[in-house]
């Protein structure tokens, strides 16, 4: 299970893109976008998920390999919504879209300075967009007066070896600074939203911030700063507030709010760099596994279900509950989880308040009474600690008994108090 | 989530089916309760689909938005559910009895004896989860501002005529929702789960369907596989075996049902629309039968992913009318008429709909109630099950025990000696007994308060000063004190809640917090005009 962080990587002279590509296999590579990075951030102690994001496994393919497909999907209604929301604003050039945008940064309303929107080439390749994207920013940035707008720009940001390319709805940049637009369907009602989108929409934009940023400080030929809570101000490096443009109420008029995004910008920079040093999660896996989810001509699966179980369970996950609505492989973990009788099925505040009792099965003996769980493994500190929660289990499973009128779930086992009638 | 529930949990895990976490029933259930399942329609927030409701488990009816985009039928859907559910609401005005009570004179300070009505019972609406409330609550936002053909001005779309009347009950139903210990309008699960505990997850015991498999395992099955089968099962269409409890829908109905149901009503009407124009009555006639046709359609979709909810909802009732009733659900439910008489009353008295935003005042009071409201359902529950008691006692805040010792002492400091007398207890619970802390009996045949004077806690013995409840006389009066042999429990906290200083009117918001409602403009993104505006900025479409 624990995965020393003092593997020397000599063993592995190949690039890390190299081991990554052998871990996916022929398949196609899946490619991270802001919302897997985003993601990742949900969760940031589970190495199976940042193995799998890492080479670019479909998590999707594989959960369904594994007899758990994953409940994921997306409404074409909701699609459809998001498509007439962005549609509208962008519409008679984009004159929704600015409304609340002028309110936020100033755009002049009139046309002493009328707004640019530079062609982008949404039809080429990632590559070229990007390109093309970084040239007009800087041509953007380098007239402090202009206004210009980027719709659909394309971003690249470097994880763990390979590219990601990134597209943020839109990149507003005017006196040498741009900032992060990012256009969501759910709706600003009397002034809150749903907080949880608002957060999900706030990680989501800190990657695109993230991308700017690393773009900037490689254009001034500076490294990125190491405080991720410090604003470089480069030519063309963006705010680290974003706005985020939704629906006003119930109707179609958009709203934009600033969002501060320092907070995920430095969890994601925290996530990333743990996953440059994916190299060290590599070492650990045992020789030969790969999650290659590729078929041959006739259909045949070039890996048994067997050998892609084995393969996931090499990377330990940190399972908890929240997983079931972000991660493919939820359903899969969770049955791992409760195999393994492990505590963490009942939620993450659980594993806290049972100590060091990590399955269902201990923190039972523990309530009945029936001593100490398992010690050996642990150090004086954690002996102390599942000491202590048995203690309380046991008080509590008294109490519980006592309240239901059952006895003591121990007393039976002890032989002391054996219930007359038999049970 | 106490450590008791967690063991309930983990006892849940091994045993594969539900456990109970209440030994009473702690919420009240009406007789005649309103059974009501939403749906919403993806992508756009309180946009409604469809509803199922019913006092009568046998005999649910449906309304429809036929195409959730277009504002005509959502009106028209809005209407029909005010007139299916308002008459429900407002039957339980009629029946009022009458309760004395007493007003203070604001300038001579004279008391006179009032009557004041109360409705006799109240409406009940049970939804599946709480993801209801907040639609319900989303469809009374967006609906309470609405003007009618009868308001002065009734701008471009009016509304039909109850349903902004709808939408004022919503509001004050889902408002009223946030009460701790309320039961005008309740979500299943959150009833479900203080009464049991499964061995999943609170985020997993949000599925209602999966919820209610740790309770009815089919044979063969634990809780957890059965809630598996619920959540994942799907059919050789790829359509969940059972849809989930809403409002949303699985997006695999939406995009393999919905969509093509709805797009053949869209066609459908559009061939209508066409042949009205052509003049062409035989196509027309045509035409009317496909729209019929369509809708029924839709219908016969949204019953078959409606139904199944709609059954585990009444189940859940089952389940919970198996527990007795819990000792203050009358009183509470007390509390709920009085919120039902009230709104009742605010609506004769023609007062407009509750505003977006509640002014300081409204605010602080609300905020107030729910904090009293807490600790006395906090308070009562634990009288009412011993379950709930044992959270305290192993919090230390309570403690149990059976007396050992009675000594009979006097308080000779006044005029007259008073008994004090001494009880011990010997107890296994390790109370947070400070010595001097006041402890209040619990069940007693009076109030009883007593202060630690000792604690032994290797012996496990409490020392109690008994200081009240005894009657006037100088012996204290029979069976007042326990007896040895007897068990008692004592609580740390106080049995009764306490009043919290008044607020002032709303009319005499101090100018801290923004003087009195309407006199100074509000800041922020909130600054809206009066409702005509809003309801004009908030075409649907």
């Amino acid at each position: 299970m624990n995965v020393s962080t003092n593997v020397p990587l000599g063993g592995h002279a190949e690039p890390l893109a190299q081991r990554l590509a052998e871990l996916r296999g022929p398949a196609p590579q899946r490619s991270l976008n802001a919302r897997s990075l985003a993601a990742l951030a949900a969760n940031p102690g589970c190495r199976r998920r940042a193995v799998l994001d890492a080479a670019g496994v479909d998590k999707s393919v594989l959960a369904a390999r594994l007899g758990r497909p994953a409940p994921f999907g997306q409404s074409p209604f909701a699609i459809a919504r998001g498509l007439v929301f962005e549609s509208r604003l962008k519409a008679d050039g984009y004159a929704a879209l600015l409304e609340p945008l002028r309110a936020h940064l100033g755009v002049p309303a009139d046309d002493r300075a009328p707004l640019l929107v530079p062609d982008l080439l949404h039809r080429s390749g990632p590559a070229v967009r990007a390109d093309r994207t970084a040239e007009a920013l800087a041509r953007a940035a380098a007239d402090p007066d202009a206004w210009t707008l980027l719709d659909h720009p394309m971003l690249r940001l470097a994880v763990a070896g390979s590219t990601a390319y990134l597209e943020p709805d839109a990149l507003v940049v005017h006196g040498g600074r741009c900032t992060v637009v990012e256009i969501k369907s759910f709706p600003v009602l009397d002034g809150g939203a749903d907080p949880a989108k608002v957060g999900a929409a706030a990680r989501q934009a800190a990657v695109y911030v993230l991308a700017l940023q690393h773009a900037a400080a490689a254009a001034a030929g500076l490294p990125l700063a190491d405080d991720p809570y410090t604003e470089q101000r480069l030519p063309g490096s963006p705010r680290t507030s974003v706005l985020l443009v939704c629906p006003k109420d119930f109707g179609n008029r958009p709203t934009a709010v600033a969002v501060d995004v320092r907070r995920e910008l430095a969890t994601t920079r925290r996530q990333l760099s743990r996953m440059t040093g994916i190299g060290r999660l590599l070492a650990a896996l045992p020789p030969g596994t790969d999650f290659d989810l590729a078929t041959d001509e006739d259909g045949a699966p070039a890996r048994s279900t067997e050998q892609l179980t084995a393969a996931v369970e090499a990377v330990p996950a940190a399972y908890s509950p929240d997983c079931l609505s972000t991660c493919e492989l939820g359903f899969h973990c969770r049955a791992r989880a409760r195999c393994d009788d492990r505590v963490e099925q009942l939620g993450r505040g659980v594993r806290g308040e049972l100590g060091s009792i990590r399955t269902v099965a201990e923190a039972l003996a523990a309530a009945s009474g029936a001593g100490t769980p398992d010690t050996a493994a642990l150090d004086a500190d954690d002996t102390d600690g599942a000491h202590e929660a048995a203690e309380r289990l046991a008080y509590a499973a008294a109490l519980r008994a006592e309240a239901l009128g059952t006895g003591h779930p121990g007393a039976d086992r002890l032989g002391t108090e054996r219930n007359p009638a038999g049970a | 989530m106490s450590l008791l529930t967690t063991l309930a949990r983990l006892e849940a895990v091994r045993s594969g089916r539900a456990e109970p976490l209440a030994t009473v029933r702690h919420r009240h259930l009406s007789e005649r309760p309103m059974v009501l399942v939403p749906l919403t329609a993806a992508g756009e927030s309180g946009a409604p689909l469809a509803v199922m409701l019913g006092t009568d488990r046998d005999a649910p009816r449906l309304h429809l938005v036929p195409q959730p985009l277009n504002r005509t039928l959502r009106f028209d859907f809005l209407a029909a559910l005010a007139a299916d559910l308002l008459p429900y609401l407002e039957s339980f005005g009629e029946d009022v009895e009458q309760i004395e009570g007493s007003e203070k004179d604001p300038e001579t300070g004279e008391k006179t004896q009032v009557f004041r009505e109360l409705c006799t019972d109240a409406p009940q609406l049970i939804v599946p989860n709480a993801a209801g409330v907040h639609h319900l609550a989303l469809i009374g936002r967006s609906t309470r501002f609405r003007r009618t053909a009868e308001d002065a001005e009734p701008g471009p779309h009016p509304a039909p005529l109850r349903v902004p009347l709808l939408g004022r009950w919503l509001t004050h139903l889902t408002d009223r929702a946030q009460v701790p210990g309320s039961s005008l309008l309740l979500p299943m699960t959150g009833l479900l789960a203080r009464h049991w505990a499964t061995g999943q997850s609170h985020l997993e015991d949000q599925h209602l369907a999966a919820r209610l498999a740790w309770h009815f395992p089919p044979p063969g099955l634990t809780g957890a596989q059965a809630a598996e089968l619920a959540e994942s099962e799907r059919d050789e269409h790829g359509q969940l075996v059972h849809p989930p409890a809403g409002p949303a829908t699985d997006p695999a109905f939406d995009a393999g049902v919905l969509a093509p149901a709805i797009a053949r009503y869209d066609a459908a009407v559009n061939a209508l629309q066409h042949s009205t124009e052509q003049g062409d009555e035989a196509a027309a006639e045509h035409a009317r039968a496909a729209v019929r046709s369509a809708v029924e359609h839709l219908e016969r979709a949204l019953r078959a992913v409606l139904l199944p909810t709609w059954r585990d909802v009444w189940q859940g009732l089952d389940l919970l009318r198996t527990l007795p009733p819990a000792g203050h659900l009358e009183e509470r439910w007390t509390g709920d008429r009085w919120s039902y008489t009230g709104h009742r009353d605010r609506l004769a008295a023609g007062e407009p709909p509750q505003p977006r935003q509640d002014d300081a005042v409204t605010a602080a009071r609300k905020l107030a109630q729910r904090e009293r409201e807490q600790a006395r359902l906090d308070v009562q529950e634990a009288l009412d099950d011993p379950l709930a008691m044992a959270e305290h006692r192993l919090s230390g805040e309570a403690f149990s025990g059976v007396v050992t010792e009675v000594v009979l002492e006097y308080d000779t400091t006044g005029r007259s000696p008073k008994p004090r007398p001494l009880v011990t207890l010997r107890t296994a619970d390790r109370p947070h007994a400070d010595l001097g802390r006041e402890a209040h009996r619990v069940h007693g045949p009076s109030a009883q308060k007593a202060r630690i004077v000792a604690v032994d806690p290797a012996e496990g013995t409490v020392t109690l000063r008994v200081l009240s409840g005894m009657g006037r006389k100088k012996e204290p009066e029979p069976g007042s004190l326990p007896e040895p042999g007897e068990p008692v429990t004592f609580t740390l906290f106080e049995l009764t809640v306490r009043q919290s200083a008044p607020l002032p009117e709303p009319d005499d918001t101090p100018w801290t917090h923004g003087g009195p409602p309407g006199t100074a403009p509000v800041a922020g993104p909130s600054a809206t005009g009066p409702s005509a505006t809003v309801a004009a900025s908030e075409d649907w479409e």
